[in-house]
């Protein structure tokens, strides 16, 4: 006679053993070192740092090969380690003028101060299976520039907002709230939101761009400038009484100029949204900034389109893919209680159904 | 483990999820907003309750923890781990000598008493949700005491299926005031949820906390000419021969053969220890011979 599944404690730890073994592979393959995926899978340990709201590419390739690949499960993991750390201060906020650029292009200028640079992109490649990489050969090296950057390299909306023409973002120096130690709760003000897209799912935040561009509360958004580089990180120590430099992080960083508001009182002008996202991971900073515009219908006084894009709430509430993919997947747990009330309850229903048709059939 | 503090949040952590308990305690049945924590597990797997259990565990404490009824479901079973592990508490089966229970789906049949804690993993904590999406609207739904909408929901079902149509998860109104979603518990459950103990709901993910403080007043929704009730299967437990608990639906051969057993496995074993048989007793006795 079979009664309910026993013995739940040898099954997992048998599962867990064997989820090892199917980790390592064949073992007969040399295992992945932890600098082979940080140096080679770069972007993939970039969306994990940007996702996981932590900056550490070793943990990031930790991560990775523990999930075997799996980016959310990898995400989870450096989530999940990042709520134990001890908070020991916040930086000074990051001045992402004073990045060095690997890459810097303007859509809405054909040059500008501080020059257009394509730097290690896939724009240009062609999609075209390389052959070649799969014999494992070294590549040449690349050239390198005549003369490296020197100094900030300029904001390409600072151009605009000279003449008045872009939207100025007013300057203040309250303390952003953190999503991670205040519970979420609405109307968000802009801080929050870009917090909250930043560490967002690629995928979802994409989507959600994406539907801005086919019509969904569109907003017409030019690429002003997207670069990606290193910025310094300071912060104030109280014993020294001035700031020092702690290390140094890559970002990247979207600016979009959107499409204008004005009025009869007020002259046209156009819009800014806003994208900073960790490492080099331009589609989703781009994505961060189209849907950043969006959620400033209200402030912008633009109408409430009813689109997705629009709707603060219901962006923030499924942008993050731990909780996503947490709930989603939970419904593998057992629910057999519930289901057998479901189940009483049907047959009750259809009972009373059967009963009263024949019924009416005397 | 001696890298993590005990039963694993930090101290600040539990402070924060204890003042929210507190509140919640103090105004039954009102979801009150915490900073939830990713925790090692993920979200949707128990992690509110996990987080509300750390947030009380101390020491002496004695742990059960329970799925669908049951002290031997995979997550029930890897959560009790988890605390073994980093709070090293003692743990039991059974419901009398816990201090603390954990609870997904289920209340335990035995009564519980005034020196018990029960912790409910919670999914969604808003027993409006599922009529309104909104967050901002439930929230000012509920503060203008404005339930109008899910006595029209039960209306419905009744239109429809000539009774209210819900089965687990049954909204309670808590001390007159509040409309609760007791989380998914069958409404076989809903009586026992007035009770001595501290019953404390934990939603991580919805990041938020509500609670029953000891013999508060729940009321089942219904109608004058709809009474409440609380069902379960019409069947004696197969095993311990309980006419009076909650039964799983067990499919035991390829016939349409199926056997009713108690969902609480440490009732049902207590029952069977003490002498009571059902109607399969025997046979499974000889089976597990």
């Amino acid at each position: 006679m079979y009664v309910a599944v026993k013995g739940g404690e040898r099954a997992i730890e048998n599962a867990h053993a064997w989820l090892a073994e199917e980790r390592r592979g064949d073992p007969s393959v040399p295992e992945l070192s932890l600098a082979q995926i940080r140096e080679q899978m770069a972007l993939a340990v970039n969306r994990v740092m940007a996702e996981g709201s932590l900056y550490d590419p070793d943990l990031a390739a930790l991560a990775i090969k523990q999930a075997r690949g799996d980016l959310i499960e990898a995400i989870f993991l450096i989530r999940a380690y990042r709520t134990t750390l001890p908070r020991l201060g916040a930086s000074v906020p990051v001045e992402t003028a004073n990045m060095r650029c690997d890459r810097r292009i303007s859509a809405t200028f054909k040059d500008a101060p501080g020059g257009q640079v394509l730097g290690p992109t896939f724009d240009y490649t062609h999609r075209l299976l390389d052959f070649k990489l799969a014999a494992e050969g070294e590549v040449p090296a690349a050239a390198k520039a005549a003369a490296p950057q020197s100094g900030p390299v300029p904001h390409i909306t600072d151009f605009l907002n000279r003449d008045g023409l872009i939207q100025a973002e007013e300057r203040h120096d309250a303390t952003p709230p953190d999503l991670t130690r205040e519970p979420l709760e609405f109307p968000a003000n802009r801080a929050l939101r870009l917090q909250s897209l930043t560490r967002g799912d690629e995928g979802f935040v994409l989507g959600m761009a994406y539907s801005t561009q086919r019509g969904y509360a569109r907003n017409h958004a030019f690429v002003g400038e997207l670069r990606i580089g290193r910025v310094p990180v300071e912060m104030e120590i109280p014993e020294l009484g001035f700031s020092i430099e702690i290390g140094e992080v890559e970002l990247t960083e979207c600016e979009t100029v959107n499409q204008f508001a004005g009025s009869k009182t007020e002259p046209a002008q156009f819009t800014r949204g806003y994208g900073l996202v960790f490492g080099q991971t331009e589609r989703k900073a781009i994505s961060m900034a189209l849907v950043d515009r969006a959620l400033r219908w209200r402030e912008l006084g633009e109408d409430n389109l009813g689109a997705p894009a629009q709707d603060e709430e219901f962006v923030l509430s499924h942008a993050d893919n731990i909780q996503a993919t947490g709930f989603l997947e939970h419904i593998k747990l057992p629910h057999y209680v519930d289901f057998q009330s479901e189940l009483e309850l049907v047959r009750r229903l259809r009972a009373e159904a059967e009963a009263a048709a024949q019924e009416a059939a005397e | 483990m001696t890298d993590y503090n005990f039963a694993y949040l930090d101290e600040q952590t539990k402070r924060m999820i204890r003042r929210a308990i507190l509140k919640a305690l103090a105004v039954p049945g009102h979801q009150v907003p915490f900073a939830s924590r990713e925790m090692p597990m993920p979200y949707g797997w128990g992690t509110g309750g996990v987080q509300v259990s750390a947030a009380c565990l101390v020491p002496e404490d004695r742990l059960k923890v329970i799925d669908q009824g049951a002290d031997d479901t995979t997550n029930a079973v890897s959560i009790r781990r988890f605390f073994e592990k980093t709070a090293g508490v003692a743990t039991t089966g059974r419901t009398s000598e816990a201090t603390l229970i954990q609870t997904r789906h289920r209340i335990p049949e035995e009564p519980l008493t005034r020196d018990q804690i029960l912790v409910y993993q919670v999914p969604i904590p808003e027993p409006l949700r599922f009529l309104e999406p909104r967050e901002t609207e439930t929230r000012k739904m509920h503060a203008l005491e404005e339930y109008g909408l899910v006595h029209v929901k039960l209306y419905e079902d009744i239109a429809r299926h000539g009774q209210i149509a819900t089965s687990y998860a049954y909204p309670v109104k808590v001390e007159g005031r509040y409309v609760m979603d007791p989380s998914p518990i069958p409404k076989f459950d809903n009586p026992k949820l007035e009770s001595e103990a501290i019953q404390l709901f934990g939603a991580g993910r919805e990041q938020r906390i509500h609670a029953l403080p000891p013999h508060c007043q729940v009321v089942s929704l219904d109608f004058e000419d709809h009474p409440f009730e609380a069902s379960k299967a019409d069947h004696d437990c197969d095993l311990c021969g309980s006419g009076t608990s909650y039964l799983d639906e067990v499919i035991v051969d390829d016939a349409g053969g199926r056997m009713f057993v108690c969902s609480d496995t440490d009732y049902c074993e207590t029952r069977r220890g003490a002498g009571h048989l059902g109607r399969l007793a025997a046979t499974r006795q000889e089976d597990a011979a």
